[in-house]
Protein backbone atom coordinates (compact mmCIF):
# COMPACT_ATOMS: atom_id res chain seq x y z
CA UNK A 1 0.00 0.00 0.00
CA UNK A 2 1.10 3.41 -0.72
CA UNK A 3 1.59 5.75 2.05
CA UNK A 4 -1.42 8.31 0.54
CA UNK A 5 -3.78 5.66 0.30
CA UNK A 6 -2.71 4.35 4.49
CA UNK A 7 -3.53 7.91 5.18
CA UNK A 8 -6.95 8.50 3.71
CA UNK A 9 -7.48 4.32 4.73
CA UNK A 10 -7.16 5.56 8.52
CA UNK A 11 -8.28 8.96 8.87
CA UNK A 12 -11.67 7.92 7.00
CA UNK A 13 -12.67 4.30 5.58
CA UNK A 14 -11.23 2.22 8.58
CA UNK A 15 -11.32 5.09 11.22
CA UNK A 16 -10.00 4.05 14.42
CA UNK A 17 -12.47 5.00 16.57
CA UNK A 18 -15.57 4.87 14.54
CA UNK A 19 -14.49 1.36 12.13
CA UNK A 20 -12.13 -0.27 14.85
CA UNK A 21 -13.55 0.46 18.73
CA UNK A 22 -9.94 2.18 19.57
CA UNK A 23 -10.00 4.73 21.87
CA UNK A 24 -13.48 5.07 23.00
CA UNK A 25 -13.08 5.63 26.66
CA UNK A 26 -11.45 8.79 25.74
CA UNK A 27 -13.90 9.70 23.09
CA UNK A 28 -16.35 9.18 25.42
CA UNK A 29 -14.92 11.15 28.61
CA UNK A 30 -13.42 14.25 27.47
CA UNK A 31 -15.78 15.23 24.28
CA UNK A 32 -17.71 17.13 26.14
CA UNK A 33 -16.34 20.21 25.66
CA UNK A 34 -14.57 21.45 22.47
CA UNK A 35 -11.81 22.65 24.04
CA UNK A 36 -10.43 19.58 25.95
CA UNK A 37 -10.97 17.90 22.67
CA UNK A 38 -8.27 20.05 21.09
CA UNK A 39 -5.76 19.22 24.14
CA UNK A 40 -6.74 15.18 24.09
CA UNK A 41 -6.41 15.13 20.31
CA UNK A 42 -2.87 17.29 20.22
CA UNK A 43 -1.13 14.90 22.96
CA UNK A 44 -2.61 12.01 21.56
CA UNK A 45 -1.40 12.63 18.09
CA UNK A 46 2.08 13.59 19.67
CA UNK A 47 2.06 10.51 21.51
CA UNK A 48 0.71 7.90 18.64
CA UNK A 49 3.26 9.47 16.45
CA UNK A 50 6.57 9.00 18.75
CA UNK A 51 5.46 5.34 20.26
CA UNK A 52 4.36 3.90 17.14
CA UNK A 53 8.54 4.66 15.57
CA UNK A 54 9.67 3.44 19.03
CA UNK A 55 7.79 0.08 19.27
CA UNK A 56 8.63 -0.84 15.82
CA UNK A 57 11.81 -0.24 16.62
CA UNK A 58 12.00 -2.29 19.27
CA UNK A 59 10.27 -5.31 18.02
CA UNK A 60 12.79 -5.07 14.43
CA UNK A 61 16.09 -4.81 16.64
CA UNK A 62 15.36 -6.57 20.15
CA UNK A 63 12.37 -8.17 20.73
CA UNK A 64 12.47 -10.20 16.94
CA UNK A 65 16.23 -10.69 17.51
CA UNK A 66 16.71 -12.32 20.78
CA UNK A 67 12.86 -14.54 19.32
CA UNK A 68 11.01 -12.85 22.21
CA UNK A 69 8.14 -11.90 20.56
CA UNK A 70 5.41 -13.02 23.12
CA UNK A 71 6.94 -10.29 25.69
CA UNK A 72 5.32 -7.71 22.80
CA UNK A 73 2.33 -6.73 25.22
CA UNK A 74 4.43 -6.11 28.61
CA UNK A 75 7.30 -4.29 26.80
CA UNK A 76 5.11 -2.59 24.56
CA UNK A 77 2.94 -1.29 27.54
CA UNK A 78 5.83 -0.25 29.75
CA UNK A 79 7.47 1.67 26.65
CA UNK A 80 4.20 3.71 25.93
CA UNK A 81 4.06 4.44 30.02
CA UNK A 82 7.32 5.28 29.99
CA UNK A 83 7.46 7.25 27.32
CA UNK A 84 4.25 9.25 28.41
CA UNK A 85 5.94 9.80 31.37
CA UNK A 86 8.90 11.31 29.77
CA UNK A 87 6.94 13.51 26.82
CA UNK A 88 5.25 15.33 30.06
CA UNK A 89 8.61 15.85 31.66
CA UNK A 90 10.12 17.10 28.64
CA UNK A 91 7.00 19.16 27.61
CA UNK A 92 6.71 20.82 31.09
CA UNK A 93 10.39 22.06 30.77
CA UNK A 94 10.07 23.60 27.27
CA UNK A 95 7.05 24.90 26.13
CA UNK A 96 4.52 25.98 29.69
CA UNK A 97 1.97 26.80 27.45
CA UNK A 98 1.98 23.26 25.53
CA UNK A 99 1.61 21.81 29.01
CA UNK A 100 -0.92 23.67 30.05
CA UNK A 101 -3.05 22.66 27.05
CA UNK A 102 -2.55 19.10 27.35
CA UNK A 103 -0.62 18.56 30.21
CA UNK A 104 -3.98 17.36 32.42
CA UNK A 105 -4.69 14.18 29.38
CA UNK A 106 -1.07 13.25 29.00
CA UNK A 107 -1.19 10.77 31.90
CA UNK A 108 -4.72 9.35 30.65
CA UNK A 109 -3.21 8.47 27.33
CA UNK A 110 -1.37 5.63 28.86
CA UNK A 111 -4.63 3.39 29.91
CA UNK A 112 -5.58 4.87 26.12
CA UNK A 113 -5.95 1.52 23.93
CA UNK A 114 -5.68 3.53 20.68
CA UNK A 115 -1.58 3.60 21.67
CA UNK A 116 -1.13 0.20 22.39
CA UNK A 117 -3.83 -0.86 19.45
CA UNK A 118 -1.22 1.20 16.79
CA UNK A 119 1.78 -0.05 18.05
CA UNK A 120 0.43 -3.49 17.89
CA UNK A 121 -1.24 -3.57 14.45
CA UNK A 122 1.81 -2.34 12.86
CA UNK A 123 3.67 -4.90 14.27
CA UNK A 124 1.37 -7.68 13.00
CA UNK A 125 0.53 -6.14 9.59
CA UNK A 126 4.55 -5.88 9.23
CA UNK A 127 5.16 -2.35 8.33
CA UNK A 128 7.52 -0.53 7.17
CA UNK A 129 8.82 2.32 9.32
CA UNK A 130 7.53 4.81 6.81
CA UNK A 131 4.04 2.72 6.72
CA UNK A 132 4.39 2.76 10.59
CA UNK A 133 4.67 6.51 11.12
CA UNK A 134 1.80 6.86 8.43
CA UNK A 135 -0.15 4.73 10.13
CA UNK A 136 0.57 6.19 13.48
CA UNK A 137 0.09 9.82 12.47
CA UNK A 138 -3.42 9.15 10.23
CA UNK A 139 -5.27 6.76 13.55
CA UNK A 140 -4.20 9.76 15.19
CA UNK A 141 -5.70 12.30 12.83
CA UNK A 142 -8.77 10.18 12.39
CA UNK A 143 -9.15 10.08 16.51
CA UNK A 144 -8.67 13.86 16.62
CA UNK A 145 -10.89 14.00 13.68
CA UNK A 146 -13.75 11.85 15.88
CA UNK A 147 -13.10 13.79 19.24
CA UNK A 148 -13.67 16.88 17.24
CA UNK A 149 -16.63 16.25 15.88
CA UNK A 150 -18.79 14.51 18.92
CA UNK A 151 -17.39 17.16 20.78
CA UNK A 152 -19.14 19.84 18.30
CA UNK A 153 -22.67 17.80 18.59
CA UNK A 154 -22.13 17.71 22.11
CA UNK A 155 -21.82 21.11 23.21
CA UNK A 156 -24.97 21.62 20.81
CA UNK A 157 -26.71 18.85 22.43
CA UNK A 158 -26.68 20.70 25.92
CA UNK A 159 -29.09 22.51 24.80
CA UNK A 160 -31.32 20.19 22.89
CA UNK A 161 -34.41 18.75 24.36
CA UNK A 162 -33.51 15.48 24.85
CA UNK A 163 -35.36 12.69 26.43
CA UNK A 164 -34.86 12.22 30.43
CA UNK A 165 -33.90 8.55 30.31
CA UNK A 166 -31.15 9.22 27.28
CA UNK A 167 -29.86 12.30 28.88
CA UNK A 168 -25.88 12.23 29.19
CA UNK A 169 -24.25 9.47 28.03
CA UNK A 170 -26.57 7.08 26.12
CA UNK A 171 -27.31 10.13 23.78
CA UNK A 172 -23.70 10.71 22.83
CA UNK A 173 -23.17 6.97 22.42
CA UNK A 174 -26.12 6.87 20.17
CA UNK A 175 -24.92 10.35 18.58
CA UNK A 176 -21.62 8.65 17.37
CA UNK A 177 -23.74 5.80 16.22
CA UNK A 178 -25.20 7.94 14.04
CA UNK A 179 -21.62 9.42 13.03
CA UNK A 180 -20.13 6.11 12.59
CA UNK A 181 -23.21 5.40 10.11
CA UNK A 182 -22.26 8.24 8.05
CA UNK A 183 -18.86 7.18 8.16
CA UNK A 184 -20.05 3.85 6.30
CA UNK A 185 -20.09 6.23 3.51
CA UNK A 186 -16.42 6.48 2.73
CA UNK A 187 -16.81 2.78 2.19
CA UNK A 188 -14.97 1.62 -1.11
CA UNK A 189 -12.91 4.96 -1.45
CA UNK A 190 -9.71 3.00 -1.51
CA UNK B 1 -17.67 -6.57 53.23
CA UNK B 2 -20.02 -9.59 52.93
CA UNK B 3 -19.87 -11.59 49.71
CA UNK B 4 -23.60 -10.95 48.68
CA UNK B 5 -22.67 -6.80 48.49
CA UNK B 6 -19.25 -7.82 46.35
CA UNK B 7 -21.26 -9.61 43.54
CA UNK B 8 -24.52 -7.29 44.06
CA UNK B 9 -21.86 -4.05 43.31
CA UNK B 10 -20.20 -6.09 40.76
CA UNK B 11 -23.02 -7.49 38.71
CA UNK B 12 -25.42 -4.45 39.38
CA UNK B 13 -24.72 -1.73 41.16
CA UNK B 14 -21.29 -0.68 39.76
CA UNK B 15 -21.53 -2.68 36.87
CA UNK B 16 -17.75 -2.10 34.83
CA UNK B 17 -19.64 -1.50 31.70
CA UNK B 18 -23.31 -0.31 31.84
CA UNK B 19 -23.04 1.58 35.25
CA UNK B 20 -19.14 2.61 35.41
CA UNK B 21 -18.88 3.14 31.35
CA UNK B 22 -15.34 1.99 31.46
CA UNK B 23 -13.55 -0.45 29.00
CA UNK B 24 -15.82 0.48 26.85
CA UNK B 25 -13.58 -0.60 23.61
CA UNK B 26 -13.70 -4.12 23.53
CA UNK B 27 -17.38 -4.22 24.91
CA UNK B 28 -17.99 -2.44 21.28
CA UNK B 29 -15.96 -4.69 19.09
CA UNK B 30 -16.28 -8.31 20.71
CA UNK B 31 -20.18 -8.09 20.66
CA UNK B 32 -20.93 -9.17 17.18
CA UNK B 33 -21.57 -12.66 17.88
CA UNK B 34 -22.71 -14.59 21.36
CA UNK B 35 -19.94 -16.65 21.16
CA UNK B 36 -17.45 -14.05 20.97
CA UNK B 37 -18.41 -11.86 23.70
CA UNK B 38 -18.83 -15.14 25.89
CA UNK B 39 -15.17 -16.42 24.82
CA UNK B 40 -13.96 -12.49 25.90
CA UNK B 41 -16.22 -12.18 29.53
CA UNK B 42 -14.07 -15.66 29.93
CA UNK B 43 -10.74 -13.79 29.19
CA UNK B 44 -11.93 -10.93 31.09
CA UNK B 45 -12.58 -12.55 34.28
CA UNK B 46 -9.50 -14.79 33.85
CA UNK B 47 -7.33 -12.17 34.16
CA UNK B 48 -8.89 -9.83 36.44
CA UNK B 49 -9.68 -12.67 39.10
CA UNK B 50 -5.49 -13.29 38.75
CA UNK B 51 -4.21 -9.96 39.20
CA UNK B 52 -6.44 -9.36 41.60
CA UNK B 53 -4.97 -11.76 43.70
CA UNK B 54 -1.32 -11.22 42.79
CA UNK B 55 -1.96 -7.58 43.55
CA UNK B 56 -3.29 -8.46 46.89
CA UNK B 57 -0.73 -10.80 47.79
CA UNK B 58 1.91 -8.01 46.93
CA UNK B 59 0.50 -5.35 48.33
CA UNK B 60 2.59 -5.08 51.41
CA UNK B 61 5.75 -5.23 48.83
CA UNK B 62 4.70 -3.00 46.04
CA UNK B 63 5.71 0.72 46.95
CA UNK B 64 3.03 3.37 47.20
CA UNK B 65 5.07 5.56 44.12
CA UNK B 66 5.37 2.71 41.90
CA UNK B 67 2.16 0.67 42.19
CA UNK B 68 0.38 2.13 38.82
CA UNK B 69 3.57 0.72 36.41
CA UNK B 70 3.70 -2.62 39.08
CA UNK B 71 0.08 -3.28 38.69
CA UNK B 72 0.45 -3.02 34.76
CA UNK B 73 3.51 -5.18 34.47
CA UNK B 74 1.09 -7.92 36.83
CA UNK B 75 -1.91 -7.44 34.37
CA UNK B 76 -0.08 -7.88 31.11
CA UNK B 77 1.78 -11.09 32.06
CA UNK B 78 -1.88 -12.58 32.91
CA UNK B 79 -3.19 -10.97 29.62
CA UNK B 80 -0.15 -12.61 27.84
CA UNK B 81 -0.63 -16.23 29.32
CA UNK B 82 -4.32 -15.72 28.31
CA UNK B 83 -3.33 -14.65 25.17
CA UNK B 84 -1.27 -17.65 24.54
CA UNK B 85 -3.55 -20.05 25.93
CA UNK B 86 -5.74 -19.22 23.33
CA UNK B 87 -3.57 -19.39 20.43
CA UNK B 88 -2.67 -22.87 21.20
CA UNK B 89 -6.10 -24.13 22.48
CA UNK B 90 -8.86 -22.09 21.03
CA UNK B 91 -7.53 -20.84 17.18
CA UNK B 92 -10.61 -19.57 15.64
CA UNK B 93 -11.77 -17.37 18.72
CA UNK B 94 -8.07 -16.16 19.06
CA UNK B 95 -8.42 -15.26 15.50
CA UNK B 96 -12.14 -13.68 15.33
CA UNK B 97 -10.97 -11.52 18.82
CA UNK B 98 -7.82 -10.20 17.39
CA UNK B 99 -6.45 -7.29 18.75
CA UNK B 100 -8.41 -7.00 21.61
CA UNK B 101 -6.95 -9.81 23.80
CA UNK B 102 -4.03 -8.02 23.94
CA UNK B 103 -5.45 -4.95 24.65
CA UNK B 104 -7.36 -6.28 27.86
CA UNK B 105 -3.91 -4.65 29.45
CA UNK B 106 -5.29 -1.39 29.45
CA UNK B 107 -9.14 -2.05 29.77
CA UNK B 108 -9.32 0.39 32.88
CA UNK B 109 -11.94 -2.56 34.59
CA UNK B 110 -8.62 -3.91 35.54
CA UNK B 111 -6.41 -1.36 36.51
CA UNK B 112 -8.92 0.07 38.55
CA UNK B 113 -10.05 -3.26 40.53
CA UNK B 114 -6.43 -3.30 41.57
CA UNK B 115 -5.66 -0.22 42.34
CA UNK B 116 -8.85 0.67 44.24
CA UNK B 117 -10.01 -2.65 45.66
CA UNK B 118 -7.14 -5.29 45.33
CA UNK B 119 -4.31 -3.24 46.71
CA UNK B 120 -6.36 -2.57 50.24
CA UNK B 121 -7.97 -5.93 50.67
CA UNK B 122 -7.31 -9.55 51.82
CA UNK B 123 -6.61 -11.70 49.28
CA UNK B 124 -10.14 -14.42 48.77
CA UNK B 125 -12.25 -11.03 48.95
CA UNK B 126 -10.07 -9.38 46.50
CA UNK B 127 -10.57 -12.72 44.30
CA UNK B 128 -14.44 -12.26 44.91
CA UNK B 129 -14.27 -8.66 43.81
CA UNK B 130 -12.20 -9.77 40.95
CA UNK B 131 -14.73 -12.74 40.21
CA UNK B 132 -18.02 -10.39 40.65
CA UNK B 133 -16.42 -7.60 38.52
CA UNK B 134 -15.88 -9.82 35.41
CA UNK B 135 -19.51 -11.09 35.61
CA UNK B 136 -20.80 -7.97 35.31
CA UNK B 137 -18.53 -7.33 32.39
CA UNK B 138 -19.90 -10.99 31.02
CA UNK B 139 -22.87 -10.14 31.52
CA UNK B 140 -23.46 -6.97 29.93
CA UNK B 141 -21.41 -7.69 26.60
CA UNK B 142 -23.41 -11.49 26.72
CA UNK B 143 -26.42 -9.24 26.86
CA UNK B 144 -25.53 -6.57 24.00
CA UNK B 145 -24.64 -9.64 21.76
CA UNK B 146 -27.36 -11.27 22.34
CA UNK B 147 -29.40 -8.28 21.05
CA UNK B 148 -27.52 -7.46 18.15
CA UNK B 149 -26.65 -10.90 16.90
CA UNK B 150 -30.49 -11.52 16.92
CA UNK B 151 -31.12 -8.59 15.04
CA UNK B 152 -28.50 -7.95 12.79
CA UNK B 153 -27.60 -11.90 11.66
CA UNK B 154 -30.74 -13.59 12.38
CA UNK B 155 -28.97 -16.03 14.69
CA UNK B 156 -27.85 -17.39 18.28
CA UNK B 157 -24.69 -18.80 18.97
CA UNK B 158 -23.11 -18.85 15.39
CA UNK B 159 -19.98 -20.59 15.14
CA UNK B 160 -20.67 -22.66 17.86
CA UNK B 161 -22.67 -26.64 17.07
CA UNK B 162 -25.68 -24.82 18.34
CA UNK B 163 -27.12 -22.11 15.99
CA UNK B 164 -30.32 -21.07 16.38
CA UNK B 165 -32.01 -19.49 13.29
CA UNK B 166 -34.13 -17.21 15.53
CA UNK B 167 -36.59 -15.85 13.10
CA UNK B 168 -36.55 -18.96 10.46
CA UNK B 169 -34.73 -18.97 7.16
CA UNK B 170 -36.79 -16.48 5.73
CA UNK B 171 -35.97 -13.18 7.59
CA UNK B 172 -33.81 -10.39 6.15
CA UNK B 173 -31.29 -9.40 8.63
CA UNK B 174 -30.58 -5.81 9.83
CA UNK B 175 -26.61 -5.86 8.91
CA UNK B 176 -26.16 -2.62 10.60
CA UNK B 177 -26.82 -3.99 13.86
CA UNK B 178 -23.46 -6.62 13.63
CA UNK B 179 -21.84 -3.23 12.23
CA UNK B 180 -20.11 -0.49 14.18
CA UNK B 181 -23.20 2.12 13.93
CA UNK B 182 -25.55 -0.55 15.24
CA UNK B 183 -23.15 -1.33 18.17
CA UNK B 184 -22.85 2.26 19.37
CA UNK B 185 -26.59 2.52 19.58
CA UNK B 186 -27.37 -0.22 20.95
CA UNK B 187 -25.39 0.10 23.71
CA UNK B 188 -26.28 3.47 24.44
CA UNK B 189 -29.99 2.37 24.43
CA UNK B 190 -29.14 -0.49 26.96
CA UNK B 191 -27.17 2.21 29.39
CA UNK B 192 -30.49 4.58 29.38
CA UNK B 193 -32.50 1.09 30.18
CA UNK B 194 -30.12 0.01 32.96
CA UNK B 195 -29.89 3.37 34.37
CA UNK B 196 -33.65 3.45 34.50
CA UNK B 197 -34.07 0.24 36.24
CA UNK B 198 -31.52 0.92 38.76
CA UNK B 199 -32.89 4.20 39.33
CA UNK B 200 -37.06 2.78 39.70
CA UNK B 201 -35.45 0.24 42.07
CA UNK B 202 -33.15 2.80 44.30
CA UNK B 203 -36.66 4.82 44.47
CA UNK B 204 -38.87 1.63 45.64
CA UNK B 205 -36.31 0.76 48.52
CA UNK B 206 -36.27 4.21 49.81
CA UNK B 207 -39.94 4.23 49.87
Amino acid sequence: MNLFTILISTIFVNNYVFARFLGICPFFGVSTKMETATGMGIAVTFVITISSILTWAIDKYILTLLGVEYLQTIIFILVIASLVQFVELVIRKISPTLYSAMGVFLPLITTNCIVLGVAILNVKQGNSLLQTITTGVGASLGFFLALILLSGVREKLELADVPKALEGFPIAVIAAGLMSMAFLGFNGLV
Amino acid sequence: MKLTEIFKNGILKDNPVLVQLVGLCSVLAVTNTVLNAASMALAVIAVLVCSNVVVSLLRKVIPKKIRIPAFIVIIATFVTIVEMLMKAFAQPIYQSLGIFIPLIVVNCVILARAESFAYKNKVFISAMDGLAMGLGYGVAVILLAFIRETIGAGTLFAGTDFVINVFGKGYQPIAMFVGPSGAFIVLGILVAVFKNIIKKSEEKAIN
